[in-house]
């Protein structure tokens, strides 16, 4: 240890030391970065230089799952065994490449050439099985072994774009960013001036009038938001992008930032001109190394530019973004735990009331949104609140954005009007189930969604066409099970997922997701006990109804669903 | 004077300053909500949820340590949801812990007639008892994570942050730096996280002894050897089982 050298990071930290206890995160991705994992010695000196308690530290390295307190190996790979992913032989690849490991690492003492580590969802399910190789997305669908991923830079996966209509995506699907002179050229910050020419009441005005509601899944009217934050007492405003996108199935905001970030960019903007923000964090989860590269080079662009800056061409708007980057909890998605990871503590949800929008991001107000509902608003100035609700239905206004995953034919991120059938998006636009095989259920809204099966294929895709037949639209992820597949497996699954993701703070969660997991291990091994039907529902029940946050009271909506669709799976056979 | 509040718990009119919270109203009128994590001077955080109440118009149960009056309100705080949501809690709890030191949480489970082996394949937490340190023994398999030591420990006693968390969800508990043992970190042995502590997991390391069936006189026979393992330390390492 002591022949590791503190001097290179104690250089950055100086950059970071008037940040205070906000810097925290940073501070301990730059040790990690330097040193391979966080030696005691860097936690000590990075505690003193923001002026953090020792255990305060301790307690956030250990609460992020990607900050390793001991040398890992050389390589780490990571391999999501998520439900996308298991169905494409994510345990195969698991167990292949540690086979193929072990026979490498033998030098003992010494660092393990290469690890292989389960991962929660990476965010890359039309790719599955999916893998992170040095924290690099790639596919694992023909790698034999981990030399064929880490011989050579591993290739990005080229993102699948399926459409009705291209207003989201119109930049997207050339394989790379779009870049700013691009984006110029297809008529990007435009809306941007026209907005620089209104007063920002009347941003809000017109946001208000297109119905625009949050795409991250709480589906909240963003013009609410954002006038409920503009109106509250204070001088400081924060503008934040919820770009912590980890729920198992969803991949759409990764898309939008590798291959169009000045859309999300000049969103933000106008954003934060409306509700009259200085400062915006765009809080991108630790997993998405290359969509955080995209959008720094994105956000140097626009600086350059004058698009970001102390004058925003020629107005008295001054305005910055910073980024963040997760370090691997699902739990900072939810928008106060976010708020407490920027601030350098444990991703621990804050109680509401209070709200965001009187008091969220250092206790100021607060616009927290999600990317995609960002990348709507410069489509809303463009074509204004009467165009834009042509689109769509009249509850739902504006394109939507669907992540489609698991077994279909063609998975990838789909735009489609809200409105449109099931059953067009599933098979006219995205191919079917893969191999013509029956269908057996689609996963709407993800880990924390609702089972359902063929029987709502004629459900049109707006918020109240899904409610009325009990189905969430989530964040947008439809997942495909064939009917080879195994309920019971991919039930465990999301239990562990919720069970390793909880934060541990309310004790129903705490405790629900670690008893759902073990039971939902029992019954996928055949062995269910005559009470465990009776246990699944008094757990699900109460941490749907008693948890704090939207993790533990989504955490059994999938299984609740479940039990309901298919009750035999769930009791031992008579 | 703030203004009063009218609310209605459990059919009976009630008025209640503004800002109170619902539990504060209904003890006021003799209707006593349970609580685990709550404390009259730590800052309540809403952990348990075992005082969570029913609120006409409210999408989930509402934990009344935290939750405001507000005018008009009508709460129920025994409806079957709310003792679903108790008794389970409660069950669950006791397949994760040692509760044998927290009469009042048993007494709970009595009330509520929760069964504690209704998991009886659970995992429990039950590591090892914790003694680093001449003062107290922290014995975590008892710890229910109601936070309050952690937070006396900060910001709502003493500010000398030698504990917070390690781990996450189920895995959490309570820790230091690296694990590193309680007389190496900032701790002035205060004794207030024994104090606040409901359960047992904190204890006073000669209240140990003597639970463990050690008399008073073995209990000063075991510290006088160990401050005079202290003193020689400049020039030997202590013994085993050594105070430091």
């Amino acid at each position: 240890m002591d022949d590791l050298d503190l001097s290179p990071l104690k250089d950055r930290l100086r950059l970071l030391q008037p940040k205070g206890r906000s810097g925290l995160l940073p501070a301990l991705h730059t040790a990690q970065d330097l040193y391979g994992y966080i030696p005691e010695f860097a936690a000590e000196e990075i505690a003193r230089t923001l002026r953090v308690p020792l255990a305060d530290v301790y307690g956030v390295i250990d609460f992020y799952a990607l900050f390793l307190k001991q040398p890992a190996a050389r390589t780490v790979i990571h391999v999501c065994a998520d439900p996308a992913c298991a169905m494409a032989g994510a345990d195969g690849v698991m167990k292949r490449f540690s086979q193929s490991v072990a026979s490498k690492n033998t030098a003992e003492g010494s660092l393990p050439e290469l690890v292989v580590e389960r991962a929660p969802c990476l965010g890359l399910c039309e790719h599955a099985p999916a893998v992170l190789v040095q924290g690099r997305g790639a596919t694992a669908s023909s790698a034999q072994s981990y030399q064929d991923l880490v011989k050579g830079k591993p290739e990005h996966p080229r993102s699948v774009i399926g459409r009705s209509i291209n207003l989201l995506t119109a930049n997207c699907g050339k394989g790379r960013p779009t870049t700013l002179e691009e984006y110029r050229q297809s008529g990007g910050y435009q809306a941007l001036e026209k907005a620089l020419s209104m007063r920002p009441g009347e941003i809000i005005t017109m946001v208000k009038a297109s119905g625009l509601v949050g795409r991250g899944g709480a589906a909240f009217p963003t013009g609410m938001k954002w006038e409920a934050a503009a109106n509250a007492p204070g001088e400081i405003r924060y503008l934040v992008c919820n770009a912590d996108e980890a729920e198992p199935g969803t991949f759409k905001d990764r898309v939008m930032m590798e291959e169009d970030p000045h859309r999300l960019l000049e969103g933000m903007i106008i954003a934060a001109y409306a509700v009259g923000a200085q400062k915006a964090y765009l809080y991108i989860r630790g997993e998405y190394l290359y969509p955080y590269e995209v959008m720094s080079r994105a956000i140097d662009e626009a600086a350059a530019a004058g698009w970001i800056g102390e004058t925003i061409h020629g107005s008295d708007f001054r305005f910055e973004i910073e980024i963040r980057r997760g370090a691997g909890a699902y739990i900072c998605g939810e928008e106060t735990a976010l708020f407490e990871s920027i601030e350098g503590k444990r991703g621990f949800p804050r109680l509401k009331p209070p709200f965001p929008t009187t008091a969220g991001l250092f206790g100021r107000p607060t616009v927290i949104n999600n990317v995609e509902t960002l990348c709507n608003v410069p489509l809303i100035l463009n074509l204004g609140a009467e165009e834009y609700r042509k689109i769509g239905t009249e509850k739902s206004p504006g394109p939507k954005l669907f992540c489609l995953s698991g077994d279909v034919a063609r998975p990838g991120l789909y735009e489609v009007p809200f409105g449109i059938p099931l059953r067009v998006l599933l098979e006219e636009l995205a191919g079917g189930v893969r191999g013509q095989r029956p269908l057996q259920a689609i996963l709407f809204g993800g880990a924390a969604g609702v089972f359902t099966t063929e029987k709502d294929l004629d459900v049109r895709l707006s918020f109240e066409d899904l409610r009325a037949v009990g189905l969430p639209l989530g964040s947008g992820v439809i997942t495909v099970f064939d009917d080879t597949r195994d309920m019971r497996d991919i039930c465990y699954r999301l239990a562990r997922f919720f069970a390793e993701e909880s934060c541990g703070k309310c004790y129903p969660c705490q405790i629900g997701t670690q008893r759902q997991e073990e039971i939902l291990h029992r019954i996928n091994r055949s062995q269910p006990q005559s009470e465990d039907w009776d246990r699944l529902q008094d757990i699900g029940w109460t941490m749907s109804d008693a948890s704090i946050c939207g993790l533990g009271q989504t955490a059994a909506s999938a299984v609740l669903s479940a039990m309901r669709l298919w009750p035999h799976l769930f009791k031992p056979s008579v | 004077m703030p203004e009063d509040i009218h609310l209605k718990i459990n059919g009976q009119a009630v008025s209640a300053p503004a800002g109170s919270t619902i539990l504060k109203a209904a003890s006021s009128v003799g209707v006593e909500i349970p609580t685990i994590c709550y404390h009259d001077y730590c800052t309540s955080n809403g952990l348990c949820r075992i005082c969570v109440v029913e609120v006409s118009g409210a999408r989930t149960l509402t934990p009344a340590c935290v939750a405001k009056v507000n005018e008009g309100m009508e709460i129920q705080t025994d409806s079957p949801r709310v003792r679903r949501a108790r008794k389970t809690i409660l069950e669950m709890l006791a397949a994760s812990v040692d509760l044998s030191d927290a009469p009042d949480i048993q007494a709970m489970l009595v009330e509520y007639q929760a069964q504690p082996d209704r998991y009886p394949d659970a995992q429990t937490r039950s590591p090892e008892v914790i003694q680093d340190n001449p003062m107290y023994i922290r014995d975590y398999a008892k710890c229910i994570l109601c936070w309050r030591c952690v937070q006396v420990c900060a910001e709502d006693a003493q500010f000398t942050y030698a504990i917070n968390f390690s781990g996450r969800g189920y895995r959490t508990q309570i820790g230091t730096f690296f694990n590193r043992p309680i007389p190496e970190t900032t701790c002035v042995f205060c004794g207030q996280c024994i104090g606040v502590c409901p359960t047992g997991a904190l204890k006073p390391k000669k209240q140990w002894l003597m639970e463990q069936g050690q008399t008073t006189d073995e209990i000063m026979r075991l510290t006088r050897s160990q401050r005079r393992a202290k003193t020689k330390k400049t020039t030997q390492p202590a013994p085993e089982g050594g105070a430091a």
